[in-house]
């Protein structure tokens, strides 16, 4: 016990103590401007230096990645790990008054395995059962911490839409449930147009009371309607919408609405056939955050290719690589290094696949996604080169505070199994 | 630079010629068996390997293939799969593995594998020569059916072939048992759970028993003796020709299963274990191999260390276990070898992990005179790799299997190259 003790008691102190970090003895993969064998200075939660000598200032804590690798943490645009209970609010076709920020679980153990995995950052989306679903909300996952310290301050919020087989399911219902519009492709145009006029009635009712209310003249406000708010957030560029898609027609579909009524789509979510209409996703700006290998799990999964993300970065499309998965979310490093086999990009390319390039998609590229000096200091320390099948992580930080230890968490592991085997036959004693 | 490397994979899926017999040179030579030979060639006669050396002179127009930069290992397999059985998992129409009923010793996977599923060509363009093919290798029940406990026979298949008789290695590779389970919560209560766990561990035992008695009625000419398929497809097991393939996750699972197959003394593979608790020891002793499957999945549960699914490969190895891996998703099974690295970062002897993806697998299966490793007179089911195939970056070249050279473009191939040609 006295142990455990001993080791909760080290943990914390990794936490609250060093404001300066050394991180020497690495190639240095910083994504954004090529790599380096040298080391990286980390001051109050920041990257202060990256180079080939640093020298540590006194009272510095040194960490010696032992000839490893430091990369910029990863980020996953797409996840629902951490999050209270059911995903979907599948009740309604637009569920865009319900938000994931409100159900954010900080004790999720999938949480302690993603940044096992190097995952600092992510975006916690509801899930695609309406064609207008819920608001997501971009985390850092500071294990540990609670609900509203995971929260990623500053980052732009968004809404998550749907198209295809799973908000179409909800209108093919099993069992009891009741029958809900949409169950084709066409409805789904048809609900997300619908929206987007009230959306804009609604917004014209604002901006005529706020022109008024400027004016000086004093007025009523209209009824705040929280459906109407989000959607009206997107239609101000304030919120960013990011649409669960698979083929080729419902991305040009939805490309088209959003075109109509004057929003963009920040990013097609898995656009498993995003490479058929990779021309008009690059020329509407929209980012793809896709599978790097995914398919055949369903019949608009059936034509998903591997190819699908370097197909989309040659034609100019911005491109992540995402998990929406638990386990697959603990290996994105390794995910990236199939685009590298699948289509030939560069090792930088499949880097900012899982750093860089959410991190624009996400709009918090100026916080993460390289290593340079001001970005906050989320970093990964893996033994090997990260797009190799033998690295594992060895330490993760976040804002400068070490989240992951592997040697610390191997230490803890018998003293985790034997206290749990205390416990089992405590249980197991007859009372 | 890179295009041309793209273009070079597609021309090199081009038909060689249908011959199985050729003259494979200047590749290095990794036979997972033996040494490797740096340089080396291999001769392959009516798809058969006839000699491997550092130097071979081919005969008069011999056909000669160079493998200048390349690798040559034995193509690798996939020990848990339900590969030609179901095509597209959420369109119940597309698949074929799990039948109704709880005993079905006599259906055979084999009869429904679909020779032109989308699935071959895409697996073995990454090196995958041969698969297990399960019937419901997950012990997923159709939709409305009952769970099932004997879910049929596996068939150990090639990945190309014109019907799935030409696919066939062992028609027959073992009999599936979906061990029943003691769920670590039971909503139903544990008294209630152990009431359904302990009915359903007896009525295994009825069903051998059951079939030991028709053995005996049949071998000593019973009167009115009539046959009965199922007993029929149970005697290759009785007499310990056919081993049995059980799933089992859980220690406690797996510790009863061990018991079992002793008490039935029948030959046991344990197939998709999850955890080994204290059973590993037993395992070794009873000689009992062992179907790992995916390296890369979540803990069984949540207090499990974080890295409980990565190092489980090497605790087995550590006690002395023969394993070999399956993917038991049709979806990943191109990502078989990614399986093994990660075991080998977490411990397991690299040598080790290639042999789970070869050799041991032939072994296990009861093919190890056919399959598994470049050795004199076995299959020529090659695969040429630019690298270390256990690398997502390594690229498979060429492939061939039974010595005929496998085309590598797939639905991905031909579908990428349409749209990257779209204007």
């Amino acid at each position: 016990m006295k142990r455990l003790l001993s080791i909760a008691a080290l943990c914390l102190a990794a936490r609250l103590g060093a404001q300066t970090i050394l991180i020497r003895n690495a190639t240095v993969l910083t994504v954004s401007k090529g790599s380096l064998k040298g080391s990286v200075l980390v001051r109050d939660g920041k990257i202060a230096e990256v180079g080939e000598q640093i020298q540590a200032p006194a009272g510095t804590d040194v960490i010696d990645a032992r000839g490893g690798f430091v990369m910029p943490g990863i980020i996953d645009c797409h996840t629902h790990i951490a999050v209270d209970g059911n995903v979907n609010e599948s009740s309604v076709s637009v569920s865009s008054m319900v938000n994931i920020k409100d159900v954010i679980d900080p004790e999720d153990i999938n949480i302690y395995r993603a940044v096992a995995g190097g995952v600092t950052t992510a975006n916690v989306l509801h899930g695609s059962s309406n064609a207008v679903g819920g608001q997501t909300v971009v985390v850092k996952l500071r294990w540990g911490r609670s609900a509203g310290e995971m929260i990623f301050a500053g980052a732009t919020p968004g809404l998550k839409f749907a198209l295809g087989e799973n908000p179409k399911r909800s209108g093919s219902p099993v069992g009891n449930a009741a029958a809900r519009y949409p169950a084709t492709r066409m409805g789904i145009e048809d609900t997300i147009r619908d929206a987007f006029i009230e959306a804009k009635a609604y917004k014209a009712e604002w901006d005529a009371y706020n022109a008024a209310v400027s004016n000086g003249e004093h007025r009523m406000p209209p009824r705040k309607d929280l459906k109407l708010e989000s959607l009206k957030e997107v239609l101000e560029g304030k919120r960013y919408v990011h649409a669960h898609s698979y083929r080729a027609d419902e991305i040009l579909m939805l490309l088209r609405v959003a075109d109509e009524y004057g929003f963009k789509i920040r990013t097609l979510q898995h656009a498993l056939e995003g490479y058929k209409v990779a021309k008009e996703i690059a020329a509407h700006g929209a980012g793809v955050s896709t599978f790097s290998d995914w398919w055949s799990y369903k019949v608009e999964a059936f034509d998903a290719i591997p190819f699908n993300a370097a197909i989309l970065q040659n034609k100019g499309v911005l491109v992540s690589l995402h998990s929406d998965d638990a386990e697959l979310m603990r290996h994105l490093n390794t995910e990236a290094a199939k685009v590298m086999k699948y289509g030939g990009l560069s090792e930088t390319d499949a880097l900012a696949m899982i750093t860089l390039n959410p991190a624009k998609q996400l709009g918090i590229d100026n916080r993460v996604g390289s290593i340079e000096p001001g970005k906050d200091a989320d970093l990964v320390i893996y033994d090997k080169h990260p797009l190799s099948n033998y690295a594992k992580v060895q330490k993760v930080l976040i804002d400068g505070t070490i989240y992951f230890d592997r040697d610390t968490e191997v230490n803890a592991q018998p003293l985790r199994a034997a206290e749990k085997q205390k416990l089992l036959d405590k249980e197991k004693t007859p009372k | 630079m890179r295009p041309l490397t793209v273009f070079a994979i597609f021309s090199a899926a081009v038909w060689a010629g249908d011959t199985d017999t050729f003259l494979l040179r200047n590749v290095d030579v990794y036979a997972v068996v033996n040494a490797s030979i740096k340089d080396g060639a291999i001769l392959v006669v009516d798809g058969k390997i006839a000699e491997i050396g550092s130097k071979i002179v081919p005969s008069k127009g011999l056909r000669i293939i160079d493998g200048k930069g390349l690798r040559a290992y034995p193509g690798m397999i996939d020990s848990g799969t339900e590969l030609g059985l179901a095509e597209v998992s959420d369109v119940r129409a597309t698949v074929d593995t799990a039948e109704l009923g709880v005993f079905m010793p006599q259906l055979r996977a084999l009869v429904a594998v679909n020779a032109e599923s989308e699935h071959f060509p895409v697996a073995r363009a990454n090196g995958i020569t041969s698969v297990l093919t399960f019937p419901s290798s997950n012990g997923n029940a159709r939709p409305g059916g009952e769970r099932q406990i004997i879910s049929g026979q596996a068939a150990l298949i090639h990945m190309d072939g014109w019907t799935w008789e030409e696919l066939a290695v062992n028609r027959s590779a073992a009999l599936h048992l979906i061990f029943p389970s003691l769920p670590a919560n039971q909503a139903s209560g544990y008294a209630e759970a152990k009431r359904v766990y302990d009915r359903e561990l007896q009525q295994i035992d009825d069903f051998f028993d059951q079939a030991r008695r028709y053995r005996i009625a049949k071998v000593g000419g019973a009167p009115g003796f009539k046959t009965d398929l199922k007993m029929e497809a149970m005697l290759p097991v009785l007499e310990g020709k056919l081993p049995v393939a059980i799933s089992a996750a859980r220690e406690q699972a797996i510790r009863d299963a061990i018991q079992f197959a002793g008490r039935q003394q029948v030959r046991m593979v344990l197939l998709h274990p999850r955890e080994w608790g204290k059973t590993a020891p037993e395992l070794k002793a009873r000689n009992i191999p062992v179907i790992l499957g995916p390296t890369l999945d979540l803990p069984l549960n949540e207090d499990d260390a974080y890295d409980s699914s990565f190092t489980l490969p090497a605790e087995a190895f550590r006690a002395g276990l023969k394993i070999a891996f399956g993917t038991f998703d049709n979806e990943f099974v191109r990502n078989l070898p990614y399986n093994a690295a990660t075991a080998v970062a977490y411990g397991l002897p690299y040598e080790e992990a290639l042999k789970a993806v070869t050799i041991n697998a032939a072994e296990i299966w009861g093919v190890r005179d056919q399959i598994g490793s470049i050795e004199k007179g076995k299959l020529a089911d090659l695969m040429l790799t630019t690298g270390d195939p256990l690398e997502t970056q390594t690229e498979v070249r060429m492939l061939f299997i039974k010595g005929k050279q496998v085309d590598l473009t797939n639905r991905h191939t031909r579908l990428y190259q349409k749209y990257l040609n779209r204007p």
